[in-house]
């Protein structure tokens, strides 16, 4: 190796940007290969195919309105705005979770605060490209329909790229300056579960906020529906509002458009030259906190005699308790639910439409959420050679890992089939044999595809086993599917429940051999 | 069935790319504090993983106390406690709950475990710390509570890879008294270490690993006479060793180039 092969510009801007740069590139290749950089050609290949699909769906969903030409009228900006918000709170909500990765992942902190090169210009960058990662995942999901719009109506429609990014810079600055309030008031210990728990509310809020306004004011199930509202756009601000700036930028407005990135780049800078100079603080502040102490308690003595099955189940709950974080994670699925007891609220007694929306909807939360509690309980064992070594059959283990899994979905969704079997009974049968199945499949997925895994990679478990992800998703889809057919008639349910079986088999048929 | 033995292991062979354990026999006595040393890669930690029931076998027979691990391993992992340079702990549980899990795991009745596990905590140095998470502690307090969660249930057999890396003067010199103590109540120990003054000071017989096989056995005194030199430390007689079966590797495999 010749000495020049090591850059000479050390600890520069520039030099930190590769670092990172080349960082993200590996982990971001990781996670969509597995790990099988051979994998990197089919996967573009993939992706690809979705975007041309992406590309011809929005044709289709749009052919009308591009065949009447798009007019800047309220109706439009509406839709615009709504978009605009979306896009936003996703990115807000991405931006809060890279941000707090970047203080309390700490791989990489010790070595850059401990050595003696200037930690300031890596935050700086650092705090560039998570304004960059989050704004690249926004242009990616907007970009089918900004394409379609720039090239079969109106070019200013590109614009509307401009638009995202500025969205970006907002998004990543509000998140900076949410943590590092945070670290000031509810300190460094709190900052890392508030913050997760404000970006999934952030992140699915808005998507829920539009579902529950439509279900209260009448306007079916739809997330589109208080839009296209003759009330929603008649009670909209005036044409000439400041309120439509990110519309009429979108769609081409140089001055709105100028003003908005202005805007973005000015909160940007100022918020990457405040925070850097404490990063370093914030960050050190973090050290340890992972392996929180927790509150001390004064030694109460050893439970009396219990099953085997008891002490392991008793461990799960304990572990799962006491990981907020893990535990805020397992538990967004939760938030899919907002809709579905609104629903049974608002509609009781209205017939039986509802019990289609509602029973599907908690089975496929009951069959997600079951599989994110197997993999923590079964695959991030922390401590699986005590476990291996004890005596205690492995199947006795399992049993009780699956039982502690089962009861916090009965624990989750009891409330909702106690609810349905006083509006009926059918519904709640229907619910309890659908959540039961999801569960259980769900379940024993994660049993056949077990690995052993930290539980800090919960958020990357799908990383490990792309078919038992999947399998665990069409699998949960096919038991909501499968209830909410059967509250019509039992034998709609034969079908899915074949099908399910199939996708079983097959995914018993693609598990790993454990290797002993 | 009565044996003499806290661990017999006959023709055990374990192979991943290449054979990591190669037709290994073994006896360890019952009561007797047995050290296993070998250069990295000989196969101690293999074998001692399969002993703990971790890892299955190619072919051999492993028994401890008289019941073969094939057959009955839930019997045989009653009388075994495990413990690994990496200590496997839930940063999410204070030292006595962990002592109470394991309690659990090993069905210790629970007035009997809480004494013992107050009794580990005090001797170890854990108290201050023993309703803390251990999740912020240093490596030697996790060791230290491995140790105790090995030790709470009284096994006959304990099973120790490399227990005392890492660790301050302070702290392995509390680990080998906590050990020693254990012996002297009958309980066997296997340990592979690579601090060969601790196998020399607290071995009662020593066995070397290297290519997956037992190249030598015995107490230090042995070992010594063998390499011919009444003065030589345990590190001299285990290089002596190593690089003899290296030696007899080298002719062998020349010997075998040379018949092929």
């Amino acid at each position: 190796m010749s000495a020049t092969s090591f850059a000479p510009n050390a600890n520069s801007i520039r030099w930190y940007a590769a670092h990172e740069a080349r960082l993200i590139w590996r982990d971001f290749a990781s996670l969509v290969t597995a790990g099988k950089p051979k994998r990197i050609a089919l996967v573009g290949t993939i992706i690809a195919a979705f975007v041309v699909g992406m590309h011809a769906f929005v044709v289709h969903l749009l052919k009308g309105q591009l065949a009447a030409g798009i007019a800047a009228d309220k109706a439009t900006l509406l839709m615009i705005m709504g978009f605009a918000v979306m896009l936003g709170s996703l990115m807000f909500s991405q931006a809060i979770e890279s941000v707090t990765r970047a203080y309390y992942a700490r791989s990489d902190l010790d070595l850059l605060l401990s050595s003696p090169a200037t930690s300031r210009r890596l935050f700086q960058v650092r705090t560039s490209i998570l304004a960059v990662q989050t704004t690249v995942f926004a242009l990616l999901i907007a970009s089918p329909l900004v394409n379609i719009l720039g090239f079969m109506d109106s070019p200013a429609w590109f614009c509307a790229y401009l638009v995202i990014m500025a969205l970006g810079g907002f998004a990543t600055s509000g998140a900076v300056m949410l943590t590092l309030v945070l670290f000031r008031t509810v300190g460094p210990a709190r900052t890392r579960l508030i913050a997760q728990i404000i970006s999934a509310i952030v992140g699915a809020g808005f998507i829920i906020s539009l579902q529950a306004m439509a279900i209260m004011f009448g306007q079916g199930f739809s997330r589109l529906a208080l839009f296209t509202s003759a009330d929603t756009i008649e009670a909209a601000p005036a044409l000439d509002s400041w309120t439509w700036v990110p519309a009429n930028a979108a769609m081409g407005d140089g001055w709105s458009l100028l003003f908005l990135c202005a805007a973005s780049l000015i909160s940007l800078i100022v918020v990457i030259s405040y925070s850097t100079g404490r990063f370093a603080e914030d960050a050190l502040a973090t050290s340890g906190l992972m392996e929180s102490k927790g509150k001390q308690k004064a030694f109460s003595g050893f439970r009396k005699q219990r099953s085997i099955g008891a002490v392991l189940r008793r461990k799960e709950w304990d572990l799962l308790k006491r990981d907020p974080w893990l535990l805020s994670q397992s538990l967004q699925q939760l938030l899919y639910l907002v809709t579905p007891g609104l629903l049974l609220w608002v509609h009781y007694g209205q017939g039986s439409g509802i019990y289609y929306v509602v029973i599907p909807v908690i089975v496929m939360a009951a069959g997600q959420l079951a599989g994110g509690l197997s993999w923590v309980t079964i695959s991030g064992e922390d401590a699986h050679e005590l476990i291996d070594t004890s005596p205690i059959s492995a199947k006795t283990i399992l049993l009780a890992k699956a039982e502690a899994v089962v009861t916090i979905v009965g624990i989750v969704t009891a409330p909702f089939l106690i609810a349905l079997m006083f509006f009926s009974p059918r519904a709640a049968l229907c619910l309890a044999v659908g959540t039961l199945l999801a569960t259980f499949c769900a379940v024993v997925i994660q049993l056949w595809y077990r690995s052993q895994a930290n539980r800090s990679l919960f958020r990357r478990r799908q990383v490990s086993s792309k078919t038992a992800t999947v399998s665990e998703a069409v699998v949960s889809i096919l038991w909501a599917a499968g209830a909410a057919l059967a509250f019509r008639h039992g034998i709609f349910m034969v079908p899915l429940a074949v099908m399910a079986c199939v996708v079983m088999g097959v995914a018993y048929m693609l598990r790993p051999h454990v290797q002993n | 069935m009565t044996t003499n033995y806290a661990l017999e292991i006959a023709g055990l062979m374990k192979s991943f790319d290449r054979p990591a354990v190669n037709g290994l026999d073994l006896q360890v006595y019952g009561g007797e504090f047995y050290a296993l040393l070998g250069p990295n890669g000989a196969g101690k930690t293999t074998t001692l993983r399969m002993v703990a029931g971790l890892l299955q076998p190619d072919a051999g027979d492993i028994s401890v106390f008289g019941t073969k691990l094939s057959h009955d391993p839930l019997e045989a992992k009653r009388k075994i406690a495990w413990v690994s340079d990496e200590p496997m702990i839930y940063d999410k549980l204070t030292p006595l709950e962990y002592l109470e899990f394991v309690s659990g795991l090993w069905g210790v009745d629970p007035v009997e475990a809480e004494r013992r596990s107050l009794d580990l905590v005090e001797w170890l140095g854990l108290a201050p710390h023993a309703m803390e998470r251990c999740g912020g502690f240093s490596k030697g307090m996790r060791q230290k509570v491995a140790l105790a969660g090995a030790l709470v249930h009284e096994p006959q057999l304990i099973i120790l890879d490399e227990p005392l890396t890492g660790l301050d003067a302070g702290s392995a010199r509390q680990v080998k008294d906590v050990l020693l103590s254990r012996v002297k109540r009958g309980t066997t120990i296997i340990m592979t270490t690579h601090i060969l003054e601790v196998a020399e000071r607290m071995a009662e017989r020593i066995g070397v690993i290297a290519d997956g096989r037992l190249v030598a056995e015995g107490t230090f005194a042995e070992l010594r006479n063998r390499s011919g030199d009444e003065n030589s430390t345990l590190e001299e007689v285990f290089l002596d060793i190593v690089e003899g079966n290296e030696e007899r590797s080298d002719d062998a495999a020349v010997i075998g180039s040379l018949a092929a």
